[in-house]
């Protein structure tokens, strides 16, 4: 493995990152206050393609501005679900919350068969064709076939850089959300003690809602550029994304914000330099994640930024 | 008159329940189209999973996401048992199968045993490090394991013929066979949940540090449960392979999917109850195919529609949503249907107590 190729993983690594990173906020957050995994979450992201498919392919709306409704349509979709299926069982057993979670997700996988289809769809015509260009450094020209080819060097598909871009974005207003303003102020009490809270006379269900809502919305952007990086939609395409985001959120530690962020960049990383140094490790890629969890869980269950919690009985 | 039952009256009562089930599954087979009996050996593996489940996750309070991959170890593990020689030198086209698969052919009884044995070795070295952790935490390492068992199945490819899966099982599986599997499973998980063993299981399910100051030994108790639940999914993988006669590792056949729909069985049954639990495994089959009709083209009205795909998952899992918000303890609870209940039921019914 030379310099370039080298050089193009890590970037590679590091786009694939921060898509799990915006994932894996969502987990975090709504952990965070509920101790609860919210399967749907991966779910909500599908959804988010498919909507701003559809807005493109039957509403003839512009894709920019169909991003903008499907991010905000996730956003809305977050706060139904935990509105109807969460808020009822807000004081069930943890266990039927996560077992209401994992039908939820499976309701949403269910009705993007039924709604969309199956098949899978290609999301290639949907934003600008510049987006999948190579961007190529170095390397020596050849004349291969008849024509000249640049062979060797650096390749990075624009969209790699715009993913980045999007996503520093992102963080910038979540952090701005979370730590300058009232409803984050609101959040991370809740995250603390909600009894004590709601007695301050916050509206816990509000603020719950809201977080919801948030994790959706990063989840749609995550989705967003996942459909640009890897252009194809199907019913399923948010399991194994959600699971592996979720992975990174316990990797950076859960109900931490930070840890989410630096988890899904480490997760994206590695994945990436693994199949980079082992191509024939590539069928594994997957499995490689789980084996991070199953690591951390049991050496650091706390994950690598998140607080150890004492039971105390 | 005494309100419970004796043990004499109670065994001869289901002495005499199996005989009733076995007579009815004789007519069945003898006089219901092979529709018909196809369904009804579906319901025997469907219990055989769904109560290995509820032994994990209903008695011993171990919240496992990971059956799919016992079930599919089970399943990979004794069709490569059974398939005859040739056979498997016909379906694996990528590479040669391995060594012990490469010169063996078995009947069903051992194969379906080899295989649950294989799924318990597997669930003791998954349970291994998986029953340190707890809660939630648990559910996530056992699915990431039988992710984990999913695609090792898609890329051992002289094992198990890669993506292109196992074909051409021979289609063992009977009423017969899926029933007494049923009985078996049932009998030893009953009599496993009535013993000191099993009050020792519910004792961690109600509360962990109560039990382990009672002296009870937490992590010994669940990977024995863990590993017995196991090799019943094994079994039933091994049902299951012999009755569907293809795995496919790619799809929802042996995937997460399979699991989620084992767990729908047990928590519309009731999580924690074995009766529920085959009540839950019953309802699942017999509705996923009343429910086909939604999937065929049909007139109402002399307004044609043609049917839709994957409707019946959409009507399952909002129903399962919903038992979870309106009825979590689902039909049973933690109660099991005995003859004792029935027994108080009639009683009080008729009027004749008089407590």
């Amino acid at each position: 493995m030379n310099l370039y190729t080298f050089l193009q993983n890590l970037i590679n690594g590091l786009s694939l990152g921060s898509l799990y990173a915006l994932i894996a906020i969502g987990y975090t957050m709504v952990y965070g206050i509920l101790r609860l995994i919210n399967f749907a979450h991966g779910d909500v992201f599908m959804m988010a393609v498919y909507f701003a498919f559809f807005l493109v392919t039957l509403g003839k709306v512009p894709w920019l501005i169909s991003f903008v409704i499907a991010i905000l349509a996730a956003a809305l979709l977050g706060f139904t679900i935990d509105r109807v299926a969460y808020k009822p069982i807000r004081n069930a057993p943890r266990v039927s919350a996560l077992i209401t979670a994992i039908g939820v997700s499976f309701f949403l996988e269910s009705f993007a068969v039924v709604v969309f289809s199956g098949i899978p769809r290609s999301f290639r015509n949907i934003y600008p064709k510049f987006l999948n260009n190579m961007l190529i450094l170095g390397g020596h020209e050849e004349v291969k076939y008849g024509r000249n080819v640049i062979v060797g060097g650096l390749r990075i598909p624009i969209v790699s850089f715009v993913i980045l871009i999007v996503t520093a974005i992102a963080l910038v207003i979540l952090w701005w959300i979370i730590y300058k303003t009232k409803i984050g102020m609101a959040m991370r009490a809740v995250s603390v003690d909600i009894p004590t809270t709601s007695l301050m006379g916050v509206n816990v269900d509000g603020v719950i809602g809201f977080t919801f809502a948030l994790g959706s919305a990063l989840a749609a952007i995550g989705g967003l550029l996942w459909a640009t990086r890897y252009p194809q939609l199907w019913p399923y395409m948010g399991f194994m994304p959600g699971l592996k985001a979720f992975i990174a959120a316990v990797f950076g530690g859960i109900g931490s914000i930070q840890g989410a962020v630096v988890g899904g960049f480490l997760l994206g990383l590695t994945e990436i330099m693994l199949v980079g140094f082992f191509p024939k490790m590539a069928g594994y890629r997957d499995a490689f994640a789980f084996l991070i969890l199953i690591l951390i869980l049991s050496v650091k269950p706390e994950g690598l930024l998140g607080k150890r919690s004492v039971v105390k009985v | 008159m005494p309100m419970k039952l004796s043990n004499r009256t109670n065994f001869i009562l289901t002495v005499a329940l199996v005989f009733f089930v076995w007579l009815l599954l004789f007519f069945i087979n003898g006089h219901m189209n092979t529709y018909m009996i196809r369904i009804v050996s579906l319901i025997g593996i469907y219990g055989v999973m769904a109560v290995s489940l509820t032994l994990i996750n209903g008695i011993t309070g171990i919240f496992s996401l990971g059956h799919s991959g016992f079930i599919a170890l089970g399943a990979y593990t004794s069709a490569l048992l059974t398939m005859s020689i040739h056979q498997k030198e016909v379906t694996f086209i990528l590479d040669k199968v391995a060594w012990p698969f490469n010169s063996v052919q078995l009947p069903f009884l051992p194969a379906t045993i080899i295989g649950g044995i294989v799924a318990a070795v597997f669930s003791f070295l998954i349970g291994w490090p998986s029953l340190r952790l707890s809660g939630d935490y648990l559910a996530i390492a056992t699915l990431g394991f039988s992710e984990i068992i999913r695609i090792l199945a898609l890329n051992l490819r002289s094992i198990t013929n890669g993506a292109l899966g196992l074909k051409s099982i021979p289609q063992y599986t009977n009423v017969w066979w899926s029933w007494t599997w049923l009985l078996i499973t049932v009998l030893f998980v009953g009599s496993l949940v009535n013993s000191s063993f099993g009050r020792a299981l519910k004792a961690i399910r109600e509360d962990r540090v109560a039990a382990a100051s009672m002296g009870i030994n937490i992590f010994k108790h669940q990977l024995l449960s863990f590993v017995i639940g196991g090799f019943f999914a094994g079994i039933s993988g091994s049902l299951y392979a012999h009755w569907l006669t293809t795995i496919d590792p790619r799809t929802t056949s042996i995937g997460v999917m399979l699991t989620f729909n084992v767990l729908i069985m047990i928590v519309i049954g009731g999580l924690g109850s074995i009766s529920g639990a085959i009540i839950g495994a019953g309802l699942f089959a017999i509705l996923t195919e009343w429910l086909r009709f939604l999937e065929e083209p049909m007139k109402i009205f002399s307004f044609e529609f043609s049917g839709i795909a994957g409707l019946r998952m959409l009507v399952f899992s909002a129903m399962f949503v919903m038992v979870m918000i309106f009825w979590p303890r689902g039909i049973m609870g933690r109660k099991e249907l005995t003859w004792n209940t029935l027994y108080s039921k009639l009683r009080r019914g008729s009027g004749e107590s008089n407590e």
